[in-house]
């Protein structure tokens, strides 16, 4: 009990201003270390104010006194009582080469998951234009609309000057910036109990599967695979993964077959989301250059041939990275209940 | 504040924690605070790879492409982690990003909340975000639940400057210091803290009402000891105010000693 609270608050004000001059030198510096003298005060200084606040809290007269020590020792104790790692320094080659493989790896089966919905939704856009082609303007974007894919592969191959003359790389950052959106978007739906992400990947299936068969049943599955696979090669695989990242993330909020608290799940897998959409984030950026240079020039130009085959050595490269890089030391854990 | 704005938070050493939550209109404010700073950055990127141009406009055009994307999405994550948990709108309006359990926020955490504001814009001006901040416990979107973070007012008492505002004066009550001593144990906190209201905003007053106040202050002081003729009877209400709260507020030699050398000539 404090008999003469301004006298002891006017002792106490120094204790209370060094701490507050520490914690604002922490907020001014982040990646500032403390000797062990230095900590040691910043303990003691906490631990006083702690006490301070112990006393104050039996006083109500004072609640502005008290609002400002809960501040102060609010501030000191997340600084005090961080237990969580201290994330070494970050290593983007190690992040790259290493981590991004092996977190693809661990949550394999909530890849699956976006591959089966996909997969889905594409056999759902092709029948949907095979039985009814009165559909095609619901299925395939506007783009498609215009021209049969007959008309667009004849213009295409007789153009003499080029298209995006003067507007590639505008239209390659353009790409980027879209598809890293949708990605971001794709994880972000997975708060949704997971049920966004699928009826958005389902929905990028249906219209993939509808321009495939639209393109296929015209006779043009080679102009096709030849304008596809360079840059889809890696930017369906990429949405895929950031598809993966959603239903993670939705696994953690549901929380199936782990009995930790929602709070920890969901810090438990953070790591994991940030590395899974940073790698999409790369992947796309390959993607969009490859699409914005290379997908729009078509025969006799560029043989399809060669976009066919640039296509699939991505494809194998991509699939030989996420299945095969990084497994050179230790083993890798698998997620329970995934 | 009904207790379902604030979190309480407790810690190992058996101290209470009582967090302000930050409600869903001050943080609207603050987020479109901040969305004025990011159309302001762009446009100021805008204008400077514009420059770019007379190399090479569609150079020019993907830079400003890059730029907008990286600052609409780089702007929170970039001010909250270097100002820990401010934006610039967050700090006008107070109000700061903490960790859950009150643990020091980390990177991760606030690239995620970040990063999952698409699901919280949804349909369309933070419907989701909103929704939820308005009915969730904790005040948390999407982006904050799923990071584990928590948005509270950021209190920060500002004491007022007593050297400045007792400066310059002669305190009389100080001759008597047997007396002062008396007084500083008799004066209230609330007396006190009322007392130091009242000269703060002294300004603020009608004249009238202003010596109706501190005469009523003073009296309330002047029943709690009474000092030497010679040395209470020869000041005003609102002086004897200002002494006893020089006395309350600054006791110790230090103080008294600023008060002579202040009065001297």
């Amino acid at each position: 009990m404090i008999i003469d609270l301004p006298r002891f608050i006017a002792s106490a004000r120094p204790h209370w201003d060094e701490l507050e001059q520490m914690l604002d030198r922490f907020a001014a510096e982040p990646g500032l270390r403390l000797d062990i003298d230095r900590a040691r005060r910043f303990y003691n200084l906490y631990q006083r104010c702690a006490a301070d606040l112990a006393r104050v809290q039996t006083f109500s007269a004072e609640p502005e006194v008290r609002a400002h020590l809960e501040s102060l020792v609010l501030r000191a104790y997340g600084e005090i009582h961080e237990t969580r790692e201290r994330s070494r320094r970050w290593r983007p080659w190690e992040w790259f080469r290493r981590t991004l493989p092996r977190t693809f790896r661990r949550h394999a089966a909530a890849f699956g998951l976006a591959v089966v919905v996909t997969v889905a939704g594409c056999a759902f856009g092709g029948v949907a234009l095979l039985t009814d082609p009165g559909a095609k303007a619901a299925l395939l974007p506007e783009p498609h609309l215009r021209l049969t894919p007959s008309q667009r592969v004849a213009r295409e191959e007789s153009a003499t000057a080029d298209p995006l003359a003067g507007a590639k790389t505008t239209f390659s950052a353009f790409l980027m910036t879209h598809n890293i959106r949708v990605s971001l978007l794709a994880l972000a739906l997975g708060m949704t109990w997971g049920i966004g992400t699928a009826v958005l990947l389902f929905a990028n299936g249906v219209t993939l599967g509808a321009i495939v068969v639209d393109y296929v049943s015209d006779g043009q599955g080679t102009f096709l695979a030849g304008w596809l696979l360079p840059h889809g090669a890696v930017e369906i695989p990429s949405i895929l993964i950031a598809g993966q990242a959603g239903l993670v993330l939705a696994h953690a909020l549901i929380g199936r077959a782990d009995a930790r608290p929602l709070e920890m799940r969901l810090r438990r897998i953070l790591p994991d989301l940030l590395t899974l959409i940073g790698g999409v984030a790369i992947l796309l950026v390959w993607a969009g250059t490859v699409e914005a240079f290379l997908s729009q020039y078509h025969a006799p130009f560029l043989p399809y041939g060669i976009k066919i085959a640039l296509g699939c050595v991505e494809l194998a490269l991509l699939a030989w990275f996420l299945t095969l890089a990084g497994r050179d030391d230790r083993q890798e854990a698998p997620v329970n209940g995934e | 504040m009904s207790d379902d704005e604030r979190l309480v938070l407790r810690t190992p050493e058996g101290i209470s924690f009582t967090l302000p939550l930050a409600g869903p209109v001050s943080r609207l404010l603050a987020c479109a605070i901040d969305v004025g700073c990011v159309a302001a950055l762009s446009s100021f990127a805008g204008a400077g790879l514009g420059l770019l141009g007379f190399v090479s406009a569609d150079l020019a055009r993907a830079l400003m492409v890059l730029a907008y994307f990286a600052i609409s999405v780089g702007y929170g994550m970039t001010a909250e982690w270097f100002w820990r948990g401010q934006t610039l709108g967050k700090r006008v309006l107070q109000l700061r990003v903490i960790d859950a359990e009150g643990l020091r926020l980390t990177p991760g955490q606030v690239v995620v909340r970040n990063l999952l504001r698409p699901v919280d814009l949804l349909p369309a001006f933070y419907l989701v975000g909103g929704t939820f901040a308005a009915t969730t416990r904790r005040a948390q979107r999407l982006g904050d639940i799923a990071a584990n973070t928590i948005v509270i007012r950021n209190v920060r008492v500002a004491q007022p400057d007593l050297d400045q505002l007792l400066a310059g004066k002669f305190n009389s009550l100080r001759e008597a210091p047997h007396l002062a001593a008396r007084l500083r144990h008799s004066v209230s906190p609330a007396a006190a803290s009322v007392a130091l209201q009242a000269l703060v905003r002294r300004d603020e007053f009608e004249p009238e009402a202003r010596v109706r106040l501190f005469a009523d202050i003073a009296a309330g002081f002047r029943s709690l000891v009474e000092f030497p003729p010679e040395t209470a009877d020869a000041i005003g209400d609102e002086q004897y105010v200002r002494d006893v709260v020089d006395i309350v507020y600054r006791s110790g030699p230090r103080a008294g000693a600023s008060a002579r050398a202040s009065a001297r000539p």
